[in-house]
């Protein structure tokens, strides 16, 4: 076993918790979703796609995110959701590109199928836009070395574990997660780093992505 | 042990500390809650459990209640019907009885808050009393399609307030002001959701003649035409044709609903020909509500307009298979199929209690499903924190808040 680096800058775990904000929009049809969609803030976008990570901790059958399982399930517009579905959101580094991926996806599926713009949902079922808003504030640990590290994410809240890889890397638009970049910049272990940026977080549960993240660290620790 | 850590076990330690973090940077704030009624309905059960968790947690928390005739309580309940779209002949008293009684608790009411914290229509008026704190108005109604008139009636003193909270995202309106969706919670520590010994249930079941041998389908609910008891009793019946069980109607009043007592005669009245339906008018017995939903083979929430549903919720809690309405907040704790089942029919009722009372390994599942969703999402400690944040978005507007 190598011997243990000390890290030049502790890790300090923060958490983010959040409110749902209504901005009481709503849309019937296909050309009102894409229509509103395109004046609503990053927050609202942001609010759509990850929702369901916090919400749904285990797996449940509906679509990831929220445009994909109104389409999909109000519209029944199958085709549709699963291209929303599959949207592959850890590509993209900013909420505005992964916006402007969704507007894309519906206007080109539109043009080929006119009738779908103007299918309309039953009342009660119309698609309405909320915002996200996050409060961050520091939690009472901090990491100095890997084995801290990893005894750290056995206990600290999901939510912690939910900011540091999602929410840092898109919302806070860092471009990479904080573990990785941490472990890299602070312990000089890219290749433990590259290893947990290359994870697609967005198919875990939040529980399992924890497990994922102690294991991959754990076993490069026993190296 | 204090009472806050005692919900560690359910929740998970991190989550207290959470509510701890959040609780200290709130300190020196009064929060001062006001509804209509101390006892009786969801936000009187709610605030019971919630302000002595606060005050633990060292927010100042004190919940104060409005005065009102019985008059003025007739007024509410037409209004309260109204805004869940319910046809009602409102006359020009009637709002002069509201606005008269409004007044008086303007004059009679200490508002000692710096968040000051009010529930639903009845104390509305409140806020002419605004100074340079902050309110809140916490709507816990379906207003999906309310009645034009009285919510235009409303609407004056909603915008005077810093923000407005509802239940479910179709309840949204078009406001000046800021709007969140925080749903509410059950408390699984309380006598309602607590688990209880067998020979506790056992006695409840034998105090009213219930049969423990054979299925039970209950509805839990105030005697109120908008939970549509008539209803279930008629898609029992429906039930009854083919497979055999028992129908459990139970509830309490609210002190500020005046209709209770004309219901439950309706539903005794109707159920008057089948011994095997038991209409339960129960005073506030939380016991004996948790024993009747323990007891049950499938839960029903065939409400016609819903606030939130708390009864889906305790249902769910227990890991109960439940059928309810697709309205209000209750497509919030079921997916359909995944959680439990939706209905928008007694006929559609009566198919999907058949179908539970016929596949118990399929009820299951949904129960145990159901139950998963209501952990993660719908118990008190999520409320606690969703109040705490949302006292934060009242000084800061921005989208990512650092504290």
């Amino acid at each position: 076993m190598e011997k243990l680096i000390k890290a030049t800058k502790p890790f300090k775990f923060y958490t983010r918790l959040h409110l749902s904000e209504l901005t009481g929009r709503k849309a019937s049809n296909l050309k009102q979703l894409v229509d509103i969609m395109r004046t609503m803030p990053e927050s609202s976008i942001y609010h759509h796609t990850h929702r369901f990570l916090q919400q749904h901790q285990y797996l449940s059958p509906e679509p990831p995110n929220d445009f994909a399982y109104w389409v999909t399930s109000v519209l029944g517009e199958e085709k549709l959701g699963e291209r929303l579905a599959s949207i592959d959101t850890v590509q993209f580094t900013t909420i505005q590109e992964l916006q402007n991926k969704i507007i894309s996806t519906i206007e080109t599926y539109i043009k080929s199928n006119a009738k779908a713009a103007i299918r309309y949902a039953h009342e009660n079922e119309e698609f309405h836009f909320m915002k996200s808003v996050s409060f961050i504030l520091p939690t009472q640990y901090a990491a100095t070395d890997l084995v801290e590290f990893a005894g750290i994410l056995k206990k600290v809240g999901i939510d912690s574990i939910y900011f540091h890889i999602f929410e840092a890397r898109l919302r806070l638009g860092k471009k990479t997660n904080d573990f990785s970049n941490w472990i890299e910049t602070s312990l000089g272990n890219k290749e433990l780093a590259s290893k947990i940026l290359k994870l697609d977080p967005y198919t875990y549960t939040l529980e399992d992505l924890r497990k994922t993240l102690i294991r991959i660290i754990e076993k490069s620790l026993k190296r | 042990m204090t009472r806050i850590d005692q919900y560690a076990p359910i929740v998970g330690q991190a989550v207290i500390d959470d509510l701890r973090l959040l609780a200290e940077r709130l300190k020196g704030k009064k929060i001062q809650h006001i509804n209509s009624t101390a006892v009786g309905g969801g936000v009187a059960e709610i605030l019971n459990r919630m302000v002595p968790l606060f005050q633990e947690l060292g927010v100042e928390t004190r919940w104060d209640v409005i005065k009102g005739g019985e008059k003025f309580f007739e007024v509410t309940k037409k209004f309260h019907n109204a805004l869940h779209g319910k046809e009602e002949k409102i006359e020009a008293s009637d709002f002069v009885t509201f606005m008269e009684n409004g007044q008086s608790n303007i004059d009679e009411m200490d508002i000692h808050g710096d968040i000051v914290f009010v529930h639903d229509p009845q104390p509305i008026m409140l806020v002419n009393n605004k100074s340079n704190n902050k309110w809140i108005w916490r709507c816990h109604v379906d207003v999906s399609q309310p009645n034009e008139i009285v919510w235009k009636f409303l609407y004056d003193f909603i915008v005077k307030y810093d923000s407005a909270v509802f239940s479910a995202p179709e309840f949204a309106q078009s406001l000046p002001i800021r709007q969140f969706l925080i749903s509410p919670s059950i408390d699984p520590l309380s006598d309602k959701n607590k688990e209880l010994p067998q020979n506790v249930i056992d006695n409840v079941l034998k105090k009213y003649g219930i049969d423990p041998d054979r299925p039970i389908v209950t509805q839990i609910s105030r005697f109120d035409r908008l939970k549509d008891p008539i209803g279930v009793i008629e898609a029992y019946l429906n039930v009854k044709k083919y497979t055999d069980c028992q129908l459990v109607l139970a509830g309490g009043g609210a002190a500020d609903d005046p209709e209770g007592v004309s219901v439950y005669e309706e539903c005794k009245e109707k159920a008057a020909k089948d011994k095997d339906i038991h209409v339960l008018l129960l005073a506030q017995n939380d016991i004996e509500i948790n024993a009747l939903q323990w007891a049950s083979t499938v839960i029903v929430q065939k409400s016609i307009k819903e606030g939130f549903g708390l009864t889906v919720a305790e249902a769910l809690w227990k890991g109960k298979p439940v059928v309810a309405s697709h309205v209000g907040g209750i497509p919030l704790q079921i997916a359909h199929k995944y959680s439990g089942l939706l209905c928008n029919s007694v006929e559609g009722a009566a198919f999907a209690i058949k179908q539970l009372l016929n596949n118990p390994e399929y009820a299951q599942k949904l129960g145990k499903n159901g139950k998963e969703h209501i952990w993660n999402n719908f118990l008190i400690t999520r409320h606690l924190k969703d109040y705490m944040l949302l006292f934060f978005s009242l000084y800061n507007r921005e989208d990512v808040i650092y504290l």
